[in-house]
């Protein structure tokens, strides 16, 4: 069992190691929604529930997975349990906000398909964290998400207007950005052991 | 995911299959036109083995669940395709994991759990819905080849230049004189976003040479 204390679990998750600026994970999204500033914040809280509820799932299905002594079973469970959350993140939202469905677009079902989600799960199995070490490292890994989301949404939405040269346009400024971003995320290492 | 839309009606008028081949591996190149399947072509490509690897590892479940897509496509309900293809793409994710393990324990360790990671990798989800569920099983193979190759190509080009500028070194062989210090930046999470932009930007140059002429 890891020992890790709650407080050096979600800054490693959200700062030192960052989901999307240095395990590259869930950069579909971080591509494709990172275009406006409020749909980039409604998609992080989107994907931090999803985590948060697949997150919870994976601990179960791994407790009993390791009971009936079938690991080959593992990837196969969880990513049903992540489709199946999934699908019900869009329903409620398809109910409550209309607008954010339609903004929010091909992306939502594709959170499914967001190794975000799955890596989080994969990865809480692999350091052996207790029940409540993994609801932390979903939101920390969830807010992680968000803040590299909302921090691109606001860089892109200055460079709108801005003169660049035709060629870097679209994913190539993004993926600079991104780059100069990680950089200064690396910053954060050796805040959390 | 424009690209895949107007891709998926692309296919259709494409006529022969060396044709389909060809499409991936430069016209359509999954990673540098498309920008699918970003995850893993930026976290394994610090060396140009792990990129390699990875590649294959891809490619190989690309090309199984195209052909049980395609071979199945009249059996799958529409209503539930996506979870049946995902489970497809599980399977044979798994059997890869375990193949790759037992062949050598090191590689397994460096890849980590971006094996486990192919699962979602948006490319062989986009091929499997907007090609191999419409097309021949033949056609299927012709396509999975070559998107495959394409992502083959695709890391390899990012995994070299990291590994020679990061490392000073190409397939564990070391390539300049002792006084060599390498940019350990290139090795880093940053790298690999700078060194896929700088890929993009030459792809999007040599399009629009194209396109003027």
């Amino acid at each position: 069992m890891n020992s890790e204390s709650f407080w050096s679990i979600f800054i490693n998750a959200s700062l030192v190691n960052n989901f999307v600026l240095a395990y590259f994970l869930g950069i579909c999204p971080f591509l494709g929604v990172s275009g406006k500033m409020e749909t980039a914040s409604k998609m992080g809280g989107a994907v931090t529930f999803v985590m948060l509820i697949s997150s919870i799932c994976a601990y179960g299905i791994h407790v009993f997975l390791v009971a009936i002594n079938a690991p080959f079973l593992q990837l196969i469970s969880y990513i049903v349990v992540i489709a199946s959350t999934v699908q019900l993140v869009e329903m409620f939202i398809k109910k409550m906000s209309p607008s954010l469905f339609r903004a929010l677009g091909i992306f939502l079902p594709l959170i499914t398909t967001n190794c975000a989600i799955l890596g989080l799960a994969l990865f809480q199995t692999n350091k052996g964290y207790s029940f409540l070490q993994s609801i932390v490292y979903a939101l920390g890994a969830g807010a992680g998400f968000t803040l590299a989301l909302i921090l691109i949404a606001g860089f892109r939405e200055q460079l709108e207007f801005a003169e660049v040269p035709k060629v870097t346009k679209g994913t190539v400024l993004t993926l600079m950005i991104a780059g100069i971003l990680s950089l200064a995320f690396m910053g954060f290492s050796g805040l959390a052991t | 995911m424009s690209e895949v839309t107007s891709h998926s009606t692309e296919a259709k008028v494409a006529p022969s299959s060396t044709d389909e081949f060809i499409k991936g591996l430069w016209r359509e190149n999954p990673v540098f036109v498309q920008v699918l399947g970003m995850c893993p072509v930026l976290a394994v490509s610090n060396t140009a083995e792990n990129a390699l690897a990875m590649g294959l590892a891809t490619a190989f479940v690309l090309l199984m669940s195209n052909i049980l897509v395609s071979s199945l496509q009249n059996f799958i309900p529409k209503q539930v395709r996506i979870a049946s293809y995902i489970l497809i793409i599980a399977t044979f994710v798994t059997i890869t994991d375990y193949t790759i393990q037992a062949i050598s324990v090191e590689l397994h360790k460096s890849l980590g759990a971006f094996i486990s990671l192919i699962v979602v990798n948006c490319l062989i989800l986009s091929r499997a819905e907007a090609f191999a569920s419409k097309n021949t099983v033949g056609k299927s193979i012709m396509d999975a080849l070559g998107m495959g190759g394409g992502f083959v190509f695709a890391l390899f080009c990012l995994g070299a230049v990291r590994e020679v500028m990061g490392n000073g070194t190409f397939f564990g062989l070391s390539l300049f004189p002792e006084g060599f210090q390498s940019w350990i930046v290139m090795i880093l999470p940053a790298g690999g976003f700078f060194t896929l932009a700088a890929w993009l930007l030459i792809f999007n140059l040599l399009q629009q040479k194209k396109s003027k002429q």
